[in-house]
């Protein structure tokens, strides 16, 4: 199957509307990290490539290009181009995304690709919504505020998620009239080439959006490092994300997003619907092999229901089918590489040594891909890695807490803060969480419940800005003129 | 051949390009005669036989959809069995009659959009996003059907068919689209009230939307007012004008097509004093949307407050001054002051109806606009090269050459036209009068016709004054190079939309809506849909506040 699809796919840069190989002539192999075969293998952009990019996009940006004399509707229009394409081309697009990241086939097609195609319309929606003020200054002037793009934006994308971190990084920036040079993850960059072909066929102009297939060190340092590139935005870890601020604070001070790691609290507290709670803990960690950003990974559980929960918990997780993520059935595909695979086996480790109690799983799946057992851990205290770390794995922690304040700071004890739930029917108590809980999503009875229409991104090491939010696509330029009230003679 | 009519609208071109919008054969499918398909005849234009008579004949045949009442998603007849006729105005013949709604029919529709309406109900409970691709889904529809609603719209209101294709159903399809953006949103706040409280605010639907729209842009009105109360939810119960049924009929199959639930959109054709009425005075309708004349106007805002003190919004007459500065780009000026009385038959509320010169550029501006307007091509609305159709109907043909001899018996000047311009049909000749004074009947009243007065003026106070001194305030222009002048300019108009160096520019994405007896609340824009939400306070306590 694999094999058929390559046929619809570039494997090269992305410039211009136009499919060029790298300057260096290197390319990077793709594996499928279901049986850790190779896939093909894509032209590897390096700083000379972004610098190719880059001039693309300087150059569609130009005052009088098609793109900036463009009706503001029209871009709009484009946007839903697109989103009609990607719902066009869901079925090609999520098998990609399948094979290239490990995701369940039905979970591509149903929530990633849904996602895309809803926040393309969202964005395209908003493409001549985005209004400056007029503002009434003192004096004997007339104030306005232009919503400008801010120009050429380098966005870094992850690999957990890569053609939702796609959309979510370029719909925005093209509702607001940006130009774009994007760097998928080198583990997953197939469904961002065929979304490149995808961008000539909705008719964006060229240069408009570039694609360059590329490693981290690399490319992803000549974008956050380029002194043309007037905004750099990431997804993906808090390390990087620091490195990614160094280069903009030695470069040019270009303006930064970055969407990093978190170590979410999840608290559960004895009046809430304890069926309701566990599913959603439950699905809140493993959901795509416990590789989001949003993982809820220290579920707090009030005392009185701390071993019920436990137990339905280990139950919940031993239903499990692991397996082929093309196959029909099965609920938990590979992690991304062997990276990630023993890096997660080593903080399994790290949690028996400590002392946490392994209830379930606690090692590695079948004999060939990178599969991980579903591992729940219980009596998991504040102090131990597992319970500080981010995993990105299939591994969920229990904690035990009695009383509000104490969770609350414990809840908040984390240099993260991306997102965190609580499960209670107490108004009194879901509110005072709300408020308190240090970080940029809070849901009350739910989990992952993410949509277009909401803002997402972290407090302290989560990040800064939020995305979905066209506010960090625009900069706003304050225009005064004189306006004389001396009459005119004619 | 449709496609490549976009071009010119791209281009802002809103009339046929000869490059590529040249009348062509139309391909003949299977099993349906050429001429019998959608919009056929239209981009035929008249051929040595074709009369626009034979034209709206030929597309009489092709009215394949239901002219009755539109409730529920199905097609009703009147309660009392009446039906009206609707005229083509080139030819003054029937073109076929429609189910005559009256209040019993407006009651039925009230009931369905109330269930519609139902904590609860489909419409209720639907993502706000699911609201925004219904509505892109009907712009899909009807930029599907674009040839035929323009033909249809062409047949029964009598404006050029290239108009109505490039610019009334150019604008339909971007008004429903800009507000299926904003279906999701349209935000409530979060509000730090004083005190351990927690306070927030829903942007709720009003509920049954009484909407009466006019018959100088039928399918465009039903657009604007369509657009914004379903974006945020409300379900409608709309009255079309008697003159102008058919493309609003035809649209109600589109919304149903599109998959809105039943109830959701009502739509009666029928007459004011009964099925206007009805709506405006009705108990359980929550906000009643009118355009139109100011005298109507008057009389909904009368029956909102005997009745219900339903919302209110009301977009009316107008008088819009247009101003010439002596320094303006003079062929600019007299281009777009021609454009801005004589579009659309000159049945645009907000025509520019007193056009003021100043003093120095007056006569040179005066004969310009005769010429332009001796040039202006008056014919059958199916022929390409025709920019005037005729007027709506008899009243209003009526009603503008009553004007006309008024402003030649009180003195002003008439410089070309002033007559029918054939001998059937609802024709009136371009005309221009000049010296025009203030207190002329032509210069306060709404002509809503192809008159042009021309006034002279010398300074810019004088003119502020005067152009402001109208009971009405929609829409003024200014034509200046001096950046100075047209702000000065710009806020001294007491209008709701002031152009400079441009005139009638209209877009989904900003405002439009009357100063003074020119009407309440604005149509179109993020203020557009103010008028469609009841905003919902909303506050808890807690236990404790923290910032």
């Amino acid at each position: 199957m694999s094999l058929i699809l390559l046929r619809f796919l570039p494997l090269q840069i992305f410039i211009n509307n136009e499919w060029h190989d790298s300057v260096s002539g290197k390319k990077f192999e793709v594996f499928n990290p279901a049986n850790e075969e190779k896939i093909c293998e894509v032209e590897e952009g390096d700083k000379a490539d972004v610098d190719k990019a880059v001039k693309a996009a300087r150059k569609a940006f130009e005052l009088g290009s098609p793109w900036r004399t463009m009706d503001a509707s029209e871009r709009g229009r484009l946007l839903n181009k697109l989103a009609d394409l990607v719902e066009r081309d869901r079925l090609i697009l999520a098998t990609m995304e399948a094979i290239d990241g490990g995701k369940l086939f039905s979970t591509a097609y149903l929530m990633d690709l849904g996602a895309c195609i809803k926040t393309l319309h969202y964005c395209s929606g908003w493409a001549d919504k985005i209004h400056g003020r007029t503002v009434p200054m003192d004096g004997n002037f007339f104030t306005f505020t232009r919503h400008e793009p801010i120009g050429v934006c380098g966005q870094i994308i992850p690999w957990n998620f890569p053609l939702v971190m796609f959309i979510w990084k370029i719909a925005p920036a093209l509702c607001c009239g940006n130009t774009v040079v994007v760097k998928p993850a080198e583990q997953t960059p197939l469904t961002a080439l065929y979304m490149g072909s995808l961008i000539k066929e909705a008719g964006f102009p060229p240069g408009v959006v570039n694609i360059v297939p590329g490693f981290g060190p690399t490319a992803g340092a000549a974008i956050s490092h380029h002194m043309d590139v007037d905004k750099v935005a990431f997804t993906g870890s808090t390390e990087v994300g620091k490195l990614i601020k160094e280069a903009a604070g030695k470069s040019n001070l270009k303006r930064v997003t970055l969407e990093l790691g978190g170590k979410s609290p999840n608290i559960i507290f004895a009046d809430a619907d304890l069926d309701t709670a566990v599913e959603f803990a439950h699905i809140g960690l493993f959901y795509h092999q416990g590789q989001c950003c949003i993982a809820g990974s220290r579920i707090f559980v009030e005392e009185p229901i701390y071993d019920e929960f436990v137990r339905r918990s280990i139950e919940r997780a031993k239903k499990y089918t692991l397996g082929n993520p093309l196959l029909p059935g099965v609920q938990q595909g590979p992690q991304i590489d062997k990276e990630q695979f023993q890096k997660i086996l080593e903080l399994i480790e790290s949690g028996k040594k400590e002392g946490a109690k392994l209830e379930c799983g606690g090692g590695p799946w079948g004999d060939k891909g990178y599969f991980i057992q579903p591992t729940v851990f219980s009596n998991v205290t504040d102090d131990m890695r597992i319970a500080k770390e981010e995993i990105f794995g299939p591994v969920q922690q229990i904690m035990k807490f009695k009383t509000i304040d104490e969770v609350i700071k414990r809840a908040n004890n984390t240099t993260y803060g991306l997102a965190a739930a609580v499960f209670t029917k107490d108004i009194d108590k879901a509110l005072t969480f709300a408020a308190a809980l240090q970080a940029g999503t809070v849901w009350v009875n739910c989990y992952s419940a993410m949509s277009a229409q909401c803002p997402f991104g972290g407090f302290k090491m989560s990040g800064n800005g939020r995305e979905i939010n066209l506010k960090i696509y625009v900069q706003v330029k304050c225009l005064k003129g004189f306006f004389l009230y001396l009459f005119i003679f004619f | 051949m449709l496609q490549k009519l976009s071009c010119c609208v791209q281009n802002h071109l809103y009339r046929p390009c000869l490059k590529h919008c040249a009348p062509v054969q139309a391909p003949e499918a299977p099993g349906v005669p050429v001429w019998l398909q959608p919009g056929f005849q239209a981009l035929q234009g008249p051929t040595g036989t074709g009369t626009a008579s034979s034209l709206a004949l030929r597309l009489n045949a092709v009215l394949l959809f239901s002219l009755q009442i539109f409730i529920n998603n199905e097609w009703h007849d009147a309660v009392s069995k009446k039906t009206f006729p609707s005229i083509n105005p080139a030819t003054g013949e029937v073109i076929c009659q429609v189910a005559e709604g009256d209040k019993a029919d407006v009651d039925k529709a009230v009931k369905a959009a109330k269930a519609a309406f139902q904590l609860g109900s489909p419409w209720r409970r639907m993502d706000a996003s699911h609201r925004g691709k219904l509505l892109n889904r009907l712009a899909d529809l009807i930029e599907r059907d674009r040839a035929y609603l323009a033909a249809l719209e062409t047949l029964d209101n009598g404006k050029p068919y290239s108009v109505s294709y490039l610019v009334d159903l150019d604008m339909v399809v971007k008004c429903l689209r800009y507000f299926a953006g904003w279906s999701d949103k349209f935000h409530g706040k979060t509000i730090p009230l004083d005190g351990d409280f927690f306070c927030y605010t829903r942007h709720e639907p009003v509920g049954v939307c009484g909407q009466i729209i006019p018959w100088n842009f039928p399918l465009l009105m039903q657009a604007w007012k369509l657009g914004p109360a379903l974006a945020t939810g409300n379900v409608v119960v709309m009255k079309v004008a008697e003159q102008t049924p058919l493309s609003a009929l035809y649209v109600a199959n589109l919304i149903k097509e599109a998959g809105f639930p039943p109830g959701v959109v009502n739509i009666i054709p029928g007459y004011g004093p009964t099925a206007g009425a009805a709506i405006s005075s009705h108990m359980d309708i929550d906000k009643v949307a009118f355009t139109g004349s100011t005298e109507v106007g008057h009389l909904i805002q009368k029956a909102a407050a005997e009745s219900n003190l339903k919302r209110v919004t009301l977009e009316l007459g107008g008088k819009s001054p247009n101003i010439i500065m002596s320094d303006a780009d003079m062929d600019w000026a007299v281009d777009q002051a021609h454009f801005a009385l004589f579009f659309n038959q000159g049945q645009c509320c907000c025509a520019g109806s007193r056009t003021y010169v100043q003093e120095d550029i007056y006569h040179e501006f005066v004969e310009r606009s005769v010429e332009k307007a001796k040039s202006r091509v008056v014919g059958n609305p199916f022929d390409f090269k025709t920019e005037q159709g005729p007027q709506v109907d008899e009243e209003q043909f009526k009603k503008i050459l009553g004007y006309i001899s008024t402003g030649k018996r009180e003195g002003a000047k008439l410089l070309c036209g002033g007559n029918p311009a054939a001998d059937r049909g609802y024709f009136i000749q371009p005309t221009v009068f000049g010296d025009v004074q203030d207190s002329m009947t032509i210069a306060r009243e709404e002509i809503f016709g192809p008159v042009m007065q021309i006034l002279k003026f010398k300074t810019i106070e004088e003119v502020i004054e005067r152009a402001n001194d109208s009971k009405y305030g929609l829409a003024a222009a200014v034509f200046t190079k001096d950046l100075d002048k047209a702000n000065y300019v710009s806020q001294g108009l007491r209008a709701g939309t002031v152009w400079i160096n441009c005139y009638d520019v209209f877009g989904a994405q900003a405002p439009f809506g009357g100063y003074k007896a020119s009407g309440n609340g604005r149509e179109l824009g993020e203020y557009g849909l103010e008028a469609y939400i009841e905003v919902k306070n909303v506050t808890i306590k807690i236990p404790q506040k923290n910032s």
